[in-house]
């Protein structure tokens, strides 16, 4: 079940992916961010961190000996704010953009 | 934390220099010699560092026969790379393609493929319009020349990461992430003796230390009262929305040091040189400008004009670890003995983290020395040392 509960829709991670990251030990967000790409989209993690965090959490505290996860924070998050046309940078900088998209 | 055990030698940085130095030390010996014990501590997750920033960039055209040869061996052991770690890398052999703007760069170019055909590679020059062919999408206008190896290629960083990671360990090897190094004290206050390593987990000993940790490596040998000449350099790089493959090469530019590839999730993956590319006070700093953005968005639009409503996604910085003469640093401290470093490779040591691990940790178990770990040795930077030249001068971004 848990390989068809699909938690970030951009990059097609599961449960399972989760959950066999935290496995191998991977529990810090940072780390899952990494192992299984999720939130390395188009939406940059604003739709599925969330889903996530509480995921690794549920599979870090579970088991015998399972690490706890540390207190969830959301993962270093870069620019730009939504995806930008590259001919829309090219333009910043230089003049006022003509019109408002 | 569990206890970190003690060790033969302590690997301080587990990127891709420390990971893989570990896998080669820990490679099962034969029957007269033990495999040493290894640990490797990093003050944070794999992949946080260059490691985990940088462009994916294996490439076997350099200027030096020694760079190109080592580059080749690299090569090799990333081609093999994913079937003998059993991880995925994402590698894809596109090649790689060196535009030149100026006939002074073309000249250049036309050396070092001299170079690289005598060591069998086999690059070669080629005309705009060729480079065109191989990608159509190309503005030529500027190009006075190219040059195109078919074989070099490009991976995706992390997973060397956990592919070394994984099989080190299974060697034996303790790895001890979120693990930073506070103090290093020389046991008995004497050289030669070994060392005492404290950490938040707790101290341990070991009879020699390797510094894998780029451009955090002064910090590292300040902790034994070492300078070391290297500097931090900022560069970003930024990632586009997938795109179905077009892009077969790497595309660098020799003028502006842009380079860019198609990744194989379909993403363009690139960077470039800034022209206020700033010292950063000897400090790393890992922040994010716009004004990289818009000037890799500026020389991208200008190098493929199609591109201009494809979407950047993200981007992010990491430090080349630049040495005063832009060879890398490896071997032990004169000052220090027992202190190893291996840094200073300018923002490819991503590339050449196989090779030279490979035959670094050949040479610390005994072996007969490799020629970089003359030509990089860190006793050239000596007080009273002659200031000298680094052969090497094909470096990008």
């Amino acid at each position: 079940m848990a390989g068809k509960v699909i938690l970030c829709r951009c990059e097609d991670v599961t449960a399972a992916d989760v959950e066999h990251a935290v496995r191998l030990g991977y529990v810090d967000i940072e780390e899952v961010k990494r192992y299984t790409g999720f939130g390395t989209g188009p939406c940059q993690g604003k739709e599925c961190l969330r889903a996530v965090v509480t995921a690794i959490a549920a599979a870090a505290g579970r088991g015998a000996g399972g690490q706890k996860a540390d207190a969830p924070a959301p993962f270093t998050s870069r620019p730009p704010l939504v995806p930008t046309e590259l001919a829309v940078l090219a333009g910043a900088g230089t003049a006022p953009p003509s019109r408002r998209r | 934390m569990p206890p970190i055990e003690d060790a033969d030698i302590a690997i301080i940085g587990a990127g891709v220099m420390g990971l893989a130095l570990a896998y080669n030390l820990a490679a099962p010996a034969g029957r007269k010699s033990r495999a040493p014990r290894i640990v490797v501590v990093d003050g944070h997750y794999l992949a946080w560092g260059a490691s985990g920033r940088n462009g994916g960039g294996v490439r076997q055209q350099w200027s030096t026969e020694m760079n190109v040869r080592l580059m080749q061996e690299s090569m090799d052991i990333c081609a093999h790379f994913a079937k003998q770690m059993r991880i995925n890398v994402w590698m894809r052999r596109g090649g790689y393609l060196f535009l030149a703007g100026t006939q002074a760069a073309a000249r250049r170019l036309e050396r070092n493929v001299a170079v690289q055909n005598r060591c069998g590679l086999p690059t070669q020059m080629i005309a705009p319009e060729e480079a065109r062919a191989l990608v159509p999408e190309l503005a030529i206008e500027r190009t006075v020349a190219a040059c195109y190896n078919p074989t070099d290629g490009i991976v995706f960083p992390w997973p060397f990461l956990w592919g070394y990671a994984h099989a080190a360990a299974k060697q034996g090897v303790a790895i001890h992430t979120s693990t930073p190094v506070t103090a290093i004290e020389r046991r008995g206050g004497r050289a030669g003796a070994g060392f005492r390593i404290t950490t938040p987990a707790g101290a341990f000993t070991a009879e020699r230390i390797v510094c894998a940790a780029g451009a955090w490596s002064p910090g590292v040998a300040r902790l034994v009262g070492a300078s070391l000449p290297n500097r931090p350099q900022r560069h970003e790089i930024l990632s586009t929305e997938p795109l179905k493959p077009f892009l077969k090469p790497m595309v660098t530019v020799s003028e502006t040091g842009l380079y860019v590839s198609q990744s194989l999730r379909g993403e363009l993956v690139g960077g470039i040189s800034m022209p206020d590319h700033d010292d950063d006070a000897g400090e790393v700093r890992l922040g994010s400008r716009l004004a990289f953005t818009t000037t890799m968005a500026r020389a991208l639009c200008e190098l493929m004009p199609v591109l201009g409503h494809v979407k950047v996604v993200r981007q992010w910085a990491g430090p080349y670890d630049l040495s005063p003469d832009g060879d890398p640093i490896v071997g032990e401290l004169p000052d220090v003995p027992g202190f190893h470093v291996m840094c200073g490779f300018r923002g490819h040591g991503f590339m050449m983290a196989p090779v030279v691990a490979r035959h670094f940790a050949s040479a610390l178990r005994g072996g007969a020395p490799h020629a970089f770990l003359t030509a990089w040795n860190p006793a050239r930077f000596a007080s009273g040392a002659p200031p000298r030249t680094g052969g090497e001068t094909m470096f990008i971004g």
